[in-house]
C-alpha cells in the first residue's frame, strides 16, 4: 500500500524544522503501508506534547486527549472495538511521567495495542525543561545544577513487568525502525517501542552524532524470548542497545481476558442489545 | 410483653449493633428479604465506621404495614452485639425500647438498661452449635420470630442462602435460626393479630433493593456497556453490581489504576461506540475532573455516578453528605453544558441512571448520577421495575466519507460517528479544533465552537426532568429538597399533618425546571432542607431564579437525616 493513503495533503506542522518527530512519522507511515493497514481500521491515540501531535499530520481515525493519558483511551477502544488496530502514541514527559502509572498498569493489563514513545529526553512545548529520561547532569532554565533524578529506564521496567513486546528504535535509522514497528503492531499484545530522537531545539547533549555513537543493535546473539538476558541488556549504560529486547508472546490480553468475544466477534459497540428478557429476569432476581 | 411500635403503630424499628466484622450485615441481608417475602414492608439502612474489625456500627430495618423509604431515631427493638453498643445508640433509646442482648457479652449494658432488658443467650447458643460465628443467625431467628414469620419458610430460606456450603454449614444455620425463632416467638405474643395485620398482599411479590442495585440496574437498563473506575466507598456497590453482570449482559467492567485511568477509558469507550460510565466518590471524583473537561470539549458521552461522602479530602469515608452538588456543577475547567440528577427512589435512580446514558448520547455531554452513602446502602421494597419501558435509543450515524466530527449544525449537535462504521473517519481533540477535529488557532473559528458547545443547552432544557410537587397544590408553606432526602421529608410531613405545606423534590437539580420559580413564588414561606453545611442547591436556586430561600435545615455531621429531626425542625419553623 502506498504511504499516501495516509498524507492529510498541504498543512501546516508545528514542529521545528530538522526535527526526529518527522522522521518517526514517515516511519510509522511506511511501516502501516507495509502492514496494509488502512486508515478507517486505525485508531491514533495521544496524549499532549510536541509529539502527541502527530494524529494531526496522519490521515486516520483519532483521539487526541489528555496530557499524559493516552494509554487508557487506547485500552478501552481495543476493548470496545478489537477490530481495529490502536496505537497509542505520544512523548516521553507525556507516556513516562505524566502517564506514568497507566504505563505501569497497561503493561500489566496486555492490552493489544502498540505504545510508540517519541523519546527526545527533553520538554520540548514546555520548553526545555528536563524529561524522566533526562540524563544525569543536564542542565535546564529549570534544572539549573543539572538533572540529579536518576534517568527512567523505560526498558527494563517494562521487561520488569514482563510486558509482552519491549523495543527500542532510532529515529534516524528508517529502515531498521519501520521494521521494528512492524513488528510491534502485529505483536499480539501491549507492545513497547521507545523511539530515540534528537530535539534540535532544546536538547544540545543528545544529538544525530550523539546517538550514532552511543547506540548499537542487538544482534542474532540476543534471545529475545529470555527475560533476564533482555533485562540485563536493558540495563547497559556506556553503549544503548537498539532493537527488540523482550518478547512474551504467550501472554493473554486484556480482550481475551475480558471474555466477550470468545462466541460472537462484533465489537461491544455494533452489537444489538436486547436487554429486555435478561433485565426483567435480573429485576425478578431481587424480589 | 406488651409493647407498643411508633406513635401511630404502624412500623416497628428493629436496631442491630455490632462491631465490624460479627456480621451484622449478613442478618440484614437476612431479615430484610425475609421479612419482605413474609408481606411486610421493610427499610433497612446502615451507619458504620471506615474500619474492617472492630468500632461499633449499626442498622436499622423498619418493618411496616405501608411503604416506607426513611431513617427513624426511634429504636422499637434494639440487638447489641457487643460491649459498647448501648453507649452508641444510646441517644436514640427510650423508655419504650425493648433491647434483646446476652448478659454474658455486655454485662455493663445490661445494668443500664434495666428492665427493658429481655436477657438473650446468644453466645451460650452459638457455642453449644460450634462457635459465635452463629450469634448473628440465632439473632436472625429471634427477629423473625418476634414477626410471627412462619418458622418453615425461615429455616427453608436459610438453606437457600447458605447453598452451596457444605451441608454442616447448612444444617448449623438452620438450628440457629431455629433456636433464635423459638425465642422470638414468645416475645411479641401480645402484638400477634396486630403484626399479622401489617402483612401484605402483594408485598412478598415486590423486589427488594438498595441505591447501588438500582443505579447499576437502570445502568444495564441504558445500554451500559462500560464501566472503569477505581474503587471508593460509597460508590463501589454500582461497580460490585456490574462486575456481577459482564458476561450474561456482555458489559465490560474494569477496576483500573486510579481515577484518573477510569475516566479516559470511559471516554475512550465512548468514542469507540461503548455506552461508558464511571462510578466515583469525593476525592475519586476530584481526580476525575480534568476528564470531565475532556468529554466537555471532545463532546464524549460518558455517564458519573458520583456517591457523596463528607469531605474536604477523605473526610469521613464511610458516612453521607450531599456537599458535591457544586463539585459536579463546577468540575472540569472551561464551559461546556452538562446535566446533573439526583434520584430520591429507587425508581428514580433505575429509570434516571438508564434516561442519563440516552441523553448522555443525545447531547454529547457528560451526565451525572448524584447520590449518597445513605441512598446506596439503604433497601427497601418496591414494585416490579419495568425493564420493557427500557429503551436504547441510537444516536450513532453511519459515516460517509468526508465526515467531519464537529460539524457546525443549527442546534450544536454534529452527528456521531465512531471508528469502525462507515467510510469516515473519526477524529476528537482535546484542543481547540476546527470541524474535522484538527488543532485551530483561528479565533474566529474558537468562538463558533465554543458556542456550538453552549447551544446544546437550550435542546437539553427541554429534557428537563421537572420538580415533583407533594401535598396540596394550595400551600402557604413550601419545603424544598432534592436528591436522597426525599423518603425523610415526605414522611415527615405526612407525620406533621399540614395542610398548607407542600414539599417540592427535585430530581434533576442541573439545568432545574422552568416551572421552578412559579412553584417557589407561589409560597409565602421556603424552606430548604439538605445534607450539607452551606445549602448547596438553595444557592443554585438562587443563581437560576433570583429566589432566596432564607430559611435552611441543614446537616453535617455525616449522617442522614432521621424523620424526626426534620419534623421537629421544621416544627422549629412553621410552629
Amino acid at each position: 500500500m502506498d504511504t499516501h493513503i495516509y498524507d492529510m495533503g498541504d498543512i501546516d506542522i508545528a514542529w521545528c524544522p530538522g526535527c526526529g518527530n518527522y522522521s518517526i512519522l514517515m516511519i510509522l507511515k511506511l511501516a502501516l503501508a507495509e502492514l496494509d493497514i488502512k486508515p478507517h481500521e486505525l485508531v491514533l491515540v495521544s496524549g499532549i506534547g510536541q509529539a502527541a501531535k502527530i494524529p494531526h499530520y496522519f490521515r486516520t481515525h483519532f483521539f487526541n486527549g489528555l496530557h499524559g493519558r493516552a494509554i487508557p483511551p487506547a485500552t478501552a477502544i481495543k476493548a470496545v472495538n478489537p477490530g481495529l488496530t490502536v496505537i497509542a502514541e505520544s512523548g516521553d514527559g507525556d507516556m513516562y511521567g505524566e502517564g506514568g502509572n497507566h504505563f505501569i498498569h497497561a503493561i500489566r493489563r496486555n492490552p493489544d495495542i502498540t505504545n510508540i514513545v517519541h523519546n527526545n529526553m527533553v520538554y520540548g512545548l514546555t520548553k526545555g525543561q528536563a524529561s524522566p529520561t533526562s540524563q544525569l547532569g543536564f542542565r535546564t532554565p529549570v534544572q539549573v545544577k543539572g538533572v540529579f533524578l536518576e534517568p527512567l529506564n523505560p526498558i527494563a521496567l517494562a521487561i520488569a513487568l514482563d510486558a509482552s513486546f519491549v523495543a527500542r528504535a532510532y529515529a534516524g535509522d528508517i529502515e531498521q525502525s519501520k521494521e521494528i514497528i512492524k513488528e510491534a503492531v502485529s505483536h499480539k499484545g501491549f507492545a513497547l517501542v521507545d523511539v530515540f530522537h534528537p530535539c534540535v531545539s532544546f536538547n544540545k547533549v543528545n544529538t544525530h552524532s550523539w546517538f550514532k555513537e552511543h547506540t548499537y543493535y542487538l544482534d542474532d546473539s540476543h534471545d529475545p524470548l529470555s527475560r533476564l538476558s533482555a533485562f540485563q541488556k536493558a540495563t547497559e549504560k556506556e553503549r544503548l542497545p537498539l532493537g527488540i529486547f523482550y518478547k512474551n508472546p504467550e501472554k493473554p490480553t486484556f480482550e481475551e481476558n475480558i471474555g466477550l468475544y470468545k462466541k460472537d466477534k462484533t465489537p461491544l459497540s455494533l452489537r444489538e442489545k436486547k436487554r429486555g428478557e435478561k433485565l426483567m429476569s435480573l429485576i425478578l432476581s431481587k424480589k | 410483653m406488651n409493647m407498643q411500635f411508633a406513635p401511630d403503630n404502624s412500623d416497628a424499628s428493629v436496631v442491630l449493633c455490632g462491631q465490624a466484622g460479627q456480621g451484622i450485615q449478613t442478618v440484614e441481608r437476612i431479615l430484610v428479604r425475609l421479612l419482605k417475602l413474609a408481606g411486610f414492608n421493610v427499610f433497612a439502612t446502615k451507619e458504620y465506621m471506615s474500619r474492617v474489625r472492630g468500632g461499633s456500627n449499626s442498622t436499622e430495618i423498619r418493618v411496616a404495614s405501608h411503604g416506607i423509604s426513611a431513617f427513624v431515631d426511634r429504636i422499637d427493638i434494639l440487638i447489641p452485639f457487643h460491649k459498647g453498643a448501648l453507649n452508641h445508640v444510646r441517644k436514640r433509646i427510650s423508655p419504650q425500647t425493648l433491647i434483646l442482648g446476652d448478659e454474658e457479652i455486655i454485662p455493663e449494658d445490661f445494668q443500664v438498661a434495666e428492665n427493658r432488658f429481655i436477657p438473650v443467650p446468644f453466645a451460650q447458643i452459638a457455642s453449644e452449635l460450634g462457635g459465635k460465628i452463629f450469634v448473628n443467625i440465632v439473632a436472625a431467628g429471634v427477629v423473625t420470630g418476634m414477626f410471627q414469620v412462619e418458622q418453615s419458610f425461615v429455616v427453608d430460606f436459610i438453606r437457600k442462602f447458605f447453598a452451596g456450603k457444605s451441608g454442616e454449614v447448612i444444617q448449623k444455620n438452620k438450628d440457629a435460626i431455629q433456636k433464635g425463632w423459638e425465642i422470638g416467638r414468645e416475645l411479641l405474643d401480645s402484638q400477634k393479630s396486630r403484626l399479622e395485620s401489617w402483612k401484605k398482599q402483594g408485598v412478598s411479590e415486590q423486589i427488594l433493593l438498595n441505591g447501588a442495585e438500582a443505579v447499576g440496574l437502570g445502568a444495564l437498563a441504558g445500554g451500559c456497556d462500560f464501566l472503569a473506575s477505581y474503587p471508593m466507598s460509597p460508590s463501589t456497590g454500582v461497580m460490585v453490581f456490574l462486575s456481577q453482570q459482564m458476561n450474561e449482559f456482555g458489559l465490560v467492567v474494569e477496576q483500573a489504576e486510579d481515577e484518573i485511568s477510569a475516566v479516559n477509558m470511559a471516554l475512550g469507550a465512548s468514542y469507540a461506540g461503548g455506552r461508558a460510565m464511571v462510578t466515583t466518590s469525593g476525592g475519586g471524583f476530584a481526580l476525575m475532573t480534568e476528564g470531565i473537561s475532556l468529554a466537555g470539549m471532545t463532546e464524549t458521552p460518558v455517564v458519573i455516578h458520583l456517591a457523596q461522602r463528607p469531605g474536604p479530602a477523605t473526610g469521613l469515608p464511610t458516612r453521607t453528605e450531599q456537599a458535591d452538588l457544586e463539585l459536579a456543577l463546577y468540575s472540569g475547567h472551561g464551559e461546556f453544558p452538562r446535566i446533573i440528577f439526583a434520584p430520591g427512589r429507587l425508581e428514580d435512580a433505575f429509570l434516571l441512571s438508564q434516561k442519563a446514558f440516552n441523553l448522555a448520547d443525545k447531547y454529547q455531554i457528560p451526565v451525572f448520577i448524584l447520590t449518597d452513602q445513605y441512598f446506596m446502602d439503604s433497601y427497601s421494597n418496591l414494585p416490579l421495575l419495568d425493564a420493557s419501558s427500557t429503551k436504547t435509543e441510537k444516536f450513532i450515524v453511519e459515516t460517509k466519507k468526508g465526515y467531519r466530527r464537529y460539524e457546525l449544525t443549527e442546534d450544536g449537535i454534529s452527528p456521531r460517528g465512531i471508528p469502525g462504521l462507515g467510510e469516515g473517519l473519526v477524529g476528537v481533540d482535546s484542543d481547540e479544533h476546527d470541524s474535522e477535529a484538527h488543532i485551530t488557532e483561528d479565533l474566529e473559528l474558537r468562538k463558533r465552537m465554543v458556542e456550538k458547545r453552549l447551544k446544546k443547552l437550550e435542546s437539553i432544557r427541554k429534557d428537563i426532568v421537572p420538580p415533583e410537587l407533594f401535598g396540596s397544590g394550595d400551600y402557604r408553606i413550601l419545603v424544598v429538597g432534592w436528591g436522597s432526602t426525599y423518603g425523610v421529608i415526605r414522611e415527615a410531613l405526612e407525620k406533621l399533618v399540614r395542610e398548607d405545606v407542600a414539599f417540592l423534590h427535585f430530581k434533576q437539580v442541573y439545568p432545574l425546571h422552568e416551572k421552578t420559580r412559579d412553584y417557589l413564588g407561589k409560597a409565602d414561606k421556603t424552606i430548604i432542607i439538605e445534607n450539607n453545611a452551606t445549602s448547596q442547591f438553595g444557592r443554585l436556586i438562587k443563581l437560576s431564579t433570583g429566589v432566596n430561600i432564607e430559611a435552611r435545615i441543614l446537616k453535617y455531621n455525616g449522617l442522614a437525616f432521621s424523620v424526626e429531626e426534620v419534623r421537629a425542625r421544621l416544627k422549629e419553623i412553621i410552629g
